[in-house]
């Protein structure tokens, strides 16, 4: 269906924005990250200004989002979780393991994809790492579905 | 300094297009991480042609703008890995891999959409994962130091 073509390509141009967005915002550089979560060395907040300039531009088309009946290219907003408290502590053990994870390399997802162009066999031996740990967690759940629980 | 608020920016913008037309969270994690379940999934991927195709192609996106910015920039011959340790890079990997899946979201859907959408969630998760990455480089550090290998 040609809507899903243009959704395609909107996808597209978001990523290549995206990319774009983490390469000028210094978080391809993993020194970076180490240095913003360095609190007890020599910290760097810089990192801290990525996330203000993105909040900012996207609370404002959360904005317009909320005004809009529906998005531009779909049927309605029901693929946007709703905003809220429920976090059991599951996930929190996950925002754990993730921040650990994430302090050791200096990376998180989005900069580890995009940084298999830089084609360091250490890039893609983490960007791989990872992408095995999402698919065990797929299996993970997925057996935790099939025995009904 | 300024040019990570410009980052910044720019990063909010590619999620407020995927909100704006497509309805969707720009969430790394949550994108990669159902791309690479519905690739190894041949009924889920047929069934869902459409969900499987804008992942891919976000997910290509990102690369795109990578090769752009190794063309016009030099973003990645600045980029030292803080490690090269097998073990260690290996061990987070599957730690940022299975915590971002376990964790509902990662940096991108949390710590920017989440946050921006008020979701109570989303405010604990950054909180708690940058927590974690701190305390994971300040023991790096001490190790480092009593061990008389860094620096």
């Amino acid at each position: 269906m040609s809507s899903n073509i243009t959704r395609s390509l909107i996808a597209l141009a978001a990523g290549v924005i995206f990319a774009i967005g983490l390469g000028v915002a210094g978080m391809l550089n993993p020194a970076n990250v180490r240095g913003f979560l360095d609190i007890l060395g020599e910290w760097k907040p810089a990192l801290m200004l990525v996330m203000v300039g993105a909040i900012v531009v996207y609370a404002l088309a959360n904005q317009l989002a909320l005004r809009m009946k529906k998005p531009l290219l779909d049927i309605d907003w029901s693929n946007l979780p709703r905003p809220g408290f429920d976090f059991p502590n599951q996930a929190k053990l996950g925002a754990v393991l993730f921040g650990v994870g994430w302090g050791m390399a200096g990376f998180c997802p989005g900069p580890a994809i995009v940084s298999l162009v830089s084609l360091h066999s250490t890039v893609w031996t983490f960007t791989t790492s990872m992408l095995v740990g999402f698919y065990l967690f797929a299996l993970y759940e997925r057996r935790k579905h099939s025995k009904g629980t | 300094m300024m040019t990570a608020l410009y980052g910044g920016l720019i990063i909010g913008l590619a999620a407020a297009l995927l909100m704006l037309f497509n309805g969707r969270i720009m969430g790394v994690s949550g994108i990669a991480g159902t791309f690479i379940n519905m690739l190894f999934t041949p009924k889920a991927r047929t069934a869902q042609s459409g969900e499987f195709s804008w992942r891919g192609f976000f997910l290509f996106g990102m690369i795109l703008g990578g090769i752009l910015l190794s063309k016009f920039t030099n973003t990645f011959v600045d980029a030292a890995m803080v490690t090269s340790n097998p073990a260690v890079i290996i061990a987070a990997g599957l730690l940022v891999g299975v915590g971002t899946r376990m964790g509902w979201g990662c940096t991108s859907g949390h710590g920017i959409c989440g946050i921006a959408r008020f979701s109570g969630r989303s405010v604990i998760a950054t909180m708690v994962f940058i927590a974690a990455g701190m305390v994971a480089v300040a023991v790096a550090n001490a190790l480092l130091n009593v061990s008389g290998v860094g620096q």
